[in-house]
């Protein structure tokens, strides 16, 4: 065991900023990271125990102790439990003999809740070890486990034909691509990369970054930073390397476009990267994909071999002095690594914590050097950018918001799935475009987004002075409880917090407990003002966007649907406050004197 | 470069890019903090000093100064958020001041008697997370830990450089955590540096506790307010 830990830490150079990939390699080939593992990369990395705990217990994915021949992590989403989530839940029990959160007797299998997937357009969904199931039901649940019982792999479960793991037939039998309205930016077969990139070629960095500019393009990850100006200011930062990050840890629940945009057009995504690095002078580029697109991870180093072989990346790009290479780095389950600052850490082998800022990562990122990180869309959409024109690009949407973008549809509509969309366009059409029958609310950008109803809000428009979508869009008719709703979106906040700063950490839970006691009943008008004022707190003083957006699901349907919450509200009885559990509040007393009793006895 | 800033309504000059919250004390202007740590780097993690600044919120430990820049540090709604935060604080421990070790010299109970912190509005958790005992002079009080990170970044191993103490999973669910075999070969003066470094009664020195009489603890004889002012005039 020592011996092969010592082989993946000299293939990593001893170099601790790849504790990432080096935890993952111990992991797949062990099973889990064990405390003797710790020890062994302790001494080779010259770190402490502990720092190198600190990496691996951070991350959902990575696992300390053992936890079953198959892993199987059911997404638990909003959109998953209105499809059946609760019996598929129920069926992987009983199949596999445990309850989740263990590892069944024979320690064959071990059952885990996550987060989002990925995959909201069909769900219910799950990850085993490095595939994933879709569309599940229980007798599809049975099936799986049963095979996996009888000894084959998941892989072999979930690809009986054995397509090749670097092809894009391999990904399509895993997962469907639902791309429901093309528009004129994304998914165009057939383009010639090398002669669009020679083209690019011709052009100086400065003019691509005003051809950029002119697009009037901004950031596709949510927080719509103009692009052009990122990349200007990354050309003009100084450092001996400078680096570009595709941002492929697509985590806000309800999105899975950039699954899409990967499996259907990486080499768009890979242009556009390419192209990021001409610009602003890099040397060495990474797509940070997040741990549940595992099976994408193949297929994409395979589309970067193509790019090498056709001379599009290495040494000397199409005979210029132009060096440029991409690698993939996994990410290991931590929704907080889509902020830019907590990705670059990650890439680091650190913990996903968010940094300070500034510096930003444009002046100082990625080991300290000049970064650039855009999201995958943004790449891909920059290749036509450069191939059509700044103009053409900027022609399209409204004056702030140019250009189309690609909505994620789930929930209660006929068509889940991709929808490329023109900024400018109204809610009202989206969803009709969709097939959404009697909507009542829609959740635009995901939890971190706003909850519109689409009673009052259907003629709002899509862009970044109004709606202005990350790419997540969940539907919920009229039948859907959506305060249930909101708890989950908050417990999704708390599991998914880092912890680094107050506001977050402790904010976070109080607002779980909040709306767990409306939910119950026990609610009243008092915890609304809390809720109001708590939730003001974490949005103004935490420190990334997650702390100031966790509130949100609270806040916004506080605003749109408040009489839910009024339904909500307790009408006590007697003289006790709803919101008092006498029992349990006598139970407590109970519990610290058995408690202390124990502890006198010691 | 000399800059001017106001800090609620008066002018003030100050070194371009100086730290904001140095520049307010510097200037007699109290910010409250409880990670940061003047001369050392921002850690930035329980935003205590948060202040408004052109508009928005933000940590002045943070914040480099420029020209021009506008604080509010005494208006009352963002004065009651560094409160909020300090009452988060509380409720998210167990901080039990009358038999604390660190009464008297704890940054997080000086912080509070500063903002008049009377009770924490938000339920108080009572935590039990059990207590770390393995090292030979050094011990944790885990559920007094406010995850400042303080002990993470600052106190390091002097031959190796590595970490000696550590903070394990995240969210609600971290734990700080200390490698024993480092911990053991600390010199003891840096074993009471990290006691003293720890704005908390988490980190302990062991062998000592209430040693200094009530009425003669650190700020008793002089507040924490005093001084982050004093100091810097010197």
């Amino acid at each position: 065991m020592q011996a092969n830990i010592e082989t993946i830490l000299e293939y990593y150079n001893l170099d601790k900023t790849r504790l990432m990939d080096i935890l993952w390699e111990v992991q797949q080939q062990q099973g889990f990271v064990s405390s003797e593992a710790v020890e062994a990369l302790s001494k080779g990395l010259n770190m402490s125990s502990h720092d190198i705990r600190e990496t691996l217990t951070f991350y959902h994915f990575f696992l300390d102790g053992p936890s079953g021949k198959h892993k199987i992590y059911l997404a638990d989403t909003v959109i998953a439990r209105m499809c059946g989530y609760a019996e598929v839940r129920a069926a992987l029990e009983q199949a596999c003999g445990c309850a989740f959160g263990a590892v069944d007797e024979s320690g064959a299998f071990g059952l885990y809740d996550t987060n989002c997937i990925g995959l909201s357009d069909q769900e219910p969904a799950m990850m085993v070890d490095e595939v994933v199931f879709t569309r599940l039901t229980p007798e599809k649940v049975k099936d799986i486990i049963t095979r996996l019982r009888q000894g084959a792999s998941a892989e072999e479960v979930a690809n009986p034909d054995r397509k090749d793991r670097r092809d894009a037939a391999y990904v399509d039998t895993l997962t469907s691509d639902n791309i429901r309205v093309r528009g004129p930016v994304f998914f165009k077969a057939g383009r010639d990369y090398p002669a669009l990139l020679a083209q690019v070629l011709e052009l100086l960095p400065d003019e691509v970054i005003e051809e950029v500019s002119l697009s009037g393009i901004r950031g596709r990850g949510g927080a719509g930073f103009p692009t052009g100006l990122k990349w200007r200011l990354g050309r003009d930062a100084e450092g001996e390397e400078k680096y570009v990050i595709c941002n492929a840890d697509e985590g806000e629940p309800g999105t899975f476009k950039d699954r899409v945009l990967l499996t259907r057009s990486p080499g768009d995504v890979l242009l556009g990267v390419i192209i990021a690095a001409w610009a602003i002078g890099s040397r060495q580029g990474i797509i940070y994909l997040r741990a549940e697109y595992w099976y994408l991870k193949e297929y994409l180093e395979q589309q970067i071999q193509a790019f090498h072989d056709a001379g599009l990346l290495g040494k000397q790009i199409l005979g210029r002095d132009f060096d440029f290479d991409i690698r993939i780095q996994m990410g290991a389950g931590a929704y907080v690594c889509g902020d830019e600052t907590a990705l670059i850490e990650s890439c680091e082998g650190k913990r996903g914590t968010p940094r300070i800022k500034p510096p930003y990562p444009i002046q100082q990122g990625y080991l300290g050097m000049p970064t650039c990180v855009n999201n995958v869309e943004t790449f891909a959409a920059i290749s036509r950018i450069l191939e059509q024109g700044g103009a053409w690009f900027s022609a399209m949407g409204t004056d702030e918001s140019t250009g189309t973008r690609l909505l994620s549809v789930s929930g209660d509509c006929e068509h889940p799935g991709i929808y490329e969309t023109e900024w400018g366009i109204t809610l009202d059409e989206v969803l009709k475009m969709a097939g959404a029958k009697e909507p009542m609310a829609v959740q635009v950008s995901g939890p971190s987004g706003e909850c519109v109803s689409a009673e009052q809000d259907g003629s709002r428009l899509f862009c970044y002075s109004d709606l202005s979508c990350n790419g997540s869009l969940m539907i919920f008719d009229q039948s859907r409880n959506l305060l249930d709703i909101v708890e989950n979106f908050l417990r999704f906040f708390v599991d998914e917090s880092c912890g680094i700063c107050v506001p977050c950490r402790v904010g976070g839970v109080n607002l779980y407990h909040k709306i767990r006691l409306i939910n119950a009943g026990r609610g009243s008008s008092k915890d609304l003002d809390d809720i109001r004022s708590w939730g003001s707190l974490m949005r103004e003083t935490s420190r990334c966007g997650l702390g100031t957006t966790a509130a949100k699901p609270l806040l916004t349907t506080l605003e749109k649907f408040s009489e839910l919450y009024q339904q909500k509200m307790a009408r006590p009885e007697g003289v006790l406050l709803a919101s008092f559990d006498l029992e349990g509040a006598l139970q407590g007393h109970e519990q610290a004197r058995r408690t202390l009793v124990q502890e006198e006895k010691q | 470069m000399s800059v001017r800033i106001t800090i609620d309504g008066k002018e003030y000059k100050a070194g371009d890019g100086a730290t904001l919250v140095d520049v307010a004390a510097d200037n007699g202007v109290y910010i409250p903090t409880l990670c940061y740590k003047r001369g050392k780097p921002c850690l930035g993690t329980c935003r205590t000093c948060s202040v408004r600044v052109n508009g928005n919120v933000m940590a002045a430990c943070t914040v480099p100064v420029a020209d021009g820049m506008e604080v509010e540090v005494n208006e009352p709604e963002v004065a009651n958020m560094r409160k909020m935060l300090v009452e988060l604080l509380f409720s998210e421990g167990n901080h039990n001041c009358p038999s604390c070790e660190k009464s008297g010299r704890c940054e997080l109970q000086a912080v509070g008697y500063e903002l008049e912190m009377m009770v924490s509005r938000f339920p108080y958790r009572f935590p039990v997370r059990p207590r770390e005992h393995a090292a030979k002079h050094i011990w944790l009080e885990r559920d007094r830990c406010i995850f400042c990170q303080r002990c993470v970044q600052f106190i390091r191993d002097r031959e190796t450089g590595q970490k000696i103490f550590s903070i394990d999973h995240r969210g609600s669910h971290a734990s700080i955590e200390i490698d024993v075999k480092l911990a053991d070969r600390m010199p003891p003066e840096q074993v009471r540096e990290a006691a003293r470094l720890c704005p908390v009664g988490c980190i302990l020195e062991k062998g000592v506790g209430y040693d200094q009489p009530i009425g003669k603890r650190k700020f008793e004889i002089k507040s924490i307010r005093e001084r982050a002012l004093e100091r810097e005039r010197q």
